[in-house]
């Protein structure tokens, strides 16, 4: 290295102006290579641009837009600004000042003017269940107005009651952790605090609960079923295997409600289901499997096989036949050979099988709305009734974004563990 | 096939079980599929077997009455126009991030797969409560954009596949050639990416084909698909001609997933030109 390395003595004068004039072309060269650079960088981040503005305008700003409505909620400190202020100086525990009743039965007076009074109720009901029809029944009293308005809210034992004001203060912030506590049947207590709601009014955990079982039950289910095929496909040659991951595949490729809809027609009372279960004597006699819990885990189970198998597949194909003969040969039995050589190869697979099922089941829709009973229904069935039936917004929000927190960290977990290669589209 | 050449009895009583086992597993998995076919060439009413006579009616119901024909055009419409966007606009994104100089890939790529994760439910909620604002809900708009962004992951993933098998230095020496980046792209790129591009199409076209909860949610009653047409009849009543449109359906997903899935390979396995 040193011998190559040009001393003072035999590099010539001239070939100093050189280097200097060298390293001048090599800055502008370095710059122009920078704008050449940072160039390609917008161009290719211009390729990308097109989809991923429509991607943030069709899915990121509905998402963010659905996320938001879980803790943003300005109807009521909307419907009543008189209200609002008159409460901004209450400390909370026990009743406002009369000001503070004068100030509601005039906002409620205005909202019965603008059309908006049923609204209101709507959004306080929500909060406290039974305020829909006092509000109505005030708003009726108020207008009839033979007596002036504080009496009328003063002879309405629901204005007074211990817990109605609490409720109305905490409407007048828009910024409300009330759905998303819901959501954990949990509320505000009087004393700030967080506390369980009461059992009657508990819902939905329960239906967490439920949603968990069911993934769980499938996943394990789709194991138990898909292990073995998974091995039997990697241990036999090459053509009986396209064979058999065709009848993998076909199911896999055809859609959910597709198969959701053959699943309601193997499973009616006097469906195939049913035909087989006879004919071998399992059952004496004709079994409800439609609407039923086992139904859906049947159906689930089929749609989800795929997922879990086909992971586990794609590692048991790169485990070399060699390596249990060699177990063997050392003198270990099949079952040890098994556990100790075989199974912590597969894990990596059986673990991202099982995770992709087990999130994929978290947000299960059309299969419990179609084959489960009322009793059945998961989280996302009920974020569906809050959006179609409840007309309750705040409350479908509240439960997507517990649902999406459950989903993401499951599949960042899936993501850090397995890496994100694993989740092959195709 | 699996026996060793001197098998033990324990060794063909593990291997006859497991046979068995996988059997069952591959009638349970073929049969569900199967089992609508013939009964949609069923000339009775009832899904009972054996079957009172093989007929084409329920066929004809679905492909002869006015609901389900419009319901088929609003799939069709749907489908095509979602699989044009996604595939211009994923193919476009594919190739800007195969290039390794594109800025933050480890963030963009997740956010481009994010629709797949995200559950369906919430993409539908969500799109709802933003579309009914903008005023793109009941509109055929409103339902090819949000399938789009459920169908343009399955583009940017294979035509990214398909792109690690492309030589960047044939652009290079197209543009040296004098080629405009535009001409090279229809005459160098593009035809060697073809496969990955059109099995991309094919599958964004399934994706939006057999799309329901998001339909559900966004369509009124003009836009009902072919989907969304069959989950109403089975929550309604349960009609024989929903066997038929399962059975049309399935059979249009699987041929055009086994020629993407063709196309798929054929795309990865291009030899690099070096």
């Amino acid at each position: 290295m040193s011998a190559l390395e040009p001393t003072k003595l035999d590099r010539p004068r001239a070939s100093r102006d050189w280097s200097a004039a060298d390293s001048g072309t090599a800055r502008s060269v370095a710059a122009a290579l920078r704008r050449a650079d940072l160039g390609d960088r917008l161009r290719s981040l211009a390729l990308a641009a097109p989809l991923l503005v429509l991607l943030a305008l069709s899915f990121g700003i509905p998402i963010v837009l659905l996320l938001s409505r879980a803790v943003y909620d300005p109807t009521i400190a909307d419907a009543l600004p008189q209200t609002s202020q008159a409460l901004a100086g209450w400390n909370g525990t026990g009743l406002p000042d009369d000001a503070a009743f004068l100030a509601l039965a005039a906002d409620l007076r205005s909202n019965q003017a603008k059309g908006t009074a049923y609204e209101l109720a709507k959004s306080l009901n929500a909060r406290l269940p039974g305020a829909r029809s006092q509000v109505l029944k005030t708003v009726r009293q108020l207008e009839a107005a033979d007596r002036p308005p504080l009496e009328v809210m003063k002879a309405v034992p629901f204005w007074s009651a211990p817990g109605t004001w609490p409720v109305i203060e905490s409407g007048t912030h828009s910024v409300t952790s009330f759905y998303l506590l819901s959501a954990l049947d949990l509320r505000w207590n009087a004393d700030g605090g967080i506390e369980r709601v009461p059992p009657e009014q508990a819902i939905f955990l329960q239906v967490f609960m439920r949603t968990f079982f069911v993934a769980a039950a499938v996943t394990l289910a789709t194991l138990i079923l898909g292990f073995p095929l998974a091995y039997l496909i990697a241990s036999v040659p090459k053509g009986l295997a396209a064979i058999l991951i065709v009848a993998v595949l076909l199911p896999f490729w055809t859609s959910i409600l597709v198969r959701t809809a053959a699943w309601t027609v193997l499973l009616q009372k006097f469906g195939l289901v049913n035909d087989l279960l006879l004919w071998l004597g399992v059952a004496d006699d004709r079994l409800d499997l439609m609407y039923s819990r086992i139904g859906l885990i049947i159906a689930m189970t089929h749609i989800q096989l795929p997922f879990t198998l086909l992971p586990i597949y794609s590692v048991m194909r790169t485990i070399q036949p060699s390596q249990m003969k060699a177990a063997y040969s050392l003198g270990a039995k099949p079952f040890t050979a098994f556990r100790r050589v075989y199974l912590p190869q597969v894990f990596p697979g059986v673990m991202a099988g099982c995770l992709l099922t087990f999130i994929i089941c978290l947000g299960y829709y059309i299969t419990p709305a179609l084959i489960g009973g009322a009793s059945d229904q998961l989280i996302s069935n009920f974020i569906a009734s809050y959006v179609n039936v409840e007309l309750n917004w705040e409350m479908a929000a509240a439960l997507s974004f517990i649902l999406l927190v459950f989903t993401l960290a499951l599949f960042g977990i899936f993501a850090r563990i397995l890496g994100l290669d694993r989740l092959k589209l195709v | 096939m699996l026996l060793s050449p001197y098998p033990t009895t324990g060794e063909r009583i593990r291997i006859t079980l497991l046979w068995l086992w996988c059997g069952m597993v591959i009638l349970f998995l073929l049969v569900p599929i199967l089992i609508p076919v013939p009964l949609s060439f069923n000339s009775g009413a009832f899904f009972i077997f054996p079957l009172e006579g093989i007929s084409t009616r329920w066929y004809e119901v679905v492909l002869g009455t006015h609901r389900w024909q419009a319901a088929i055009g609003n799939s069709l419409i749907v489908a095509f126009g979602t699989t044009l966007i996604a595939t211009i606009l994923g193919t476009l994104t594919a190739i800007a991030l195969s290039d390794e100089k594109f800025p933050g890939r480890r963030i963009v790529m997740p956010l481009l797969l994010s629709p797949l994760i995200v559950p369906v439910v919430i993409t539908a909620v969500g799109s709802y409560l933003f579309y009914a604002r903008v005023g793109l809900a009941s509109t055929y708009a409103g339902i090819i954009l949000a399938h789009t962004a459920l169908a343009s992951p399955f583009v940017v993933v294979t035509v990214g596949a398909s792109l690690t098998g492309f030589d960047r230095n044939l652009m290079r020496a197209a543009a040296i050639s004098g080629a405009k980046p535009i001409t090279s792209f229809f005459r160098v790129m593009l035809p060697l990416i073809l496969p990955g591009v059109l099995s991309g199409a094919a599958f964004a076209f399934v994706t939006s084909f057999d799309e329901v909860v998001v339909v559900q949610f966004l369509a009124s009653a003009n836009q009902r698909t072919m989907p969304l047409e069959m989950f109403i009849g089975l929550r309604e009543k349960l009609s024989p001609a929903i066997t038929a449109a399962a059975t049309l359906m399935m059979a249009l997903s699987i041929v055009l997933l086994v020629v993407a899935n063709l196309l798929a390979r054929r795309g990865k396995q291009r030899p690099r030109i070096d």
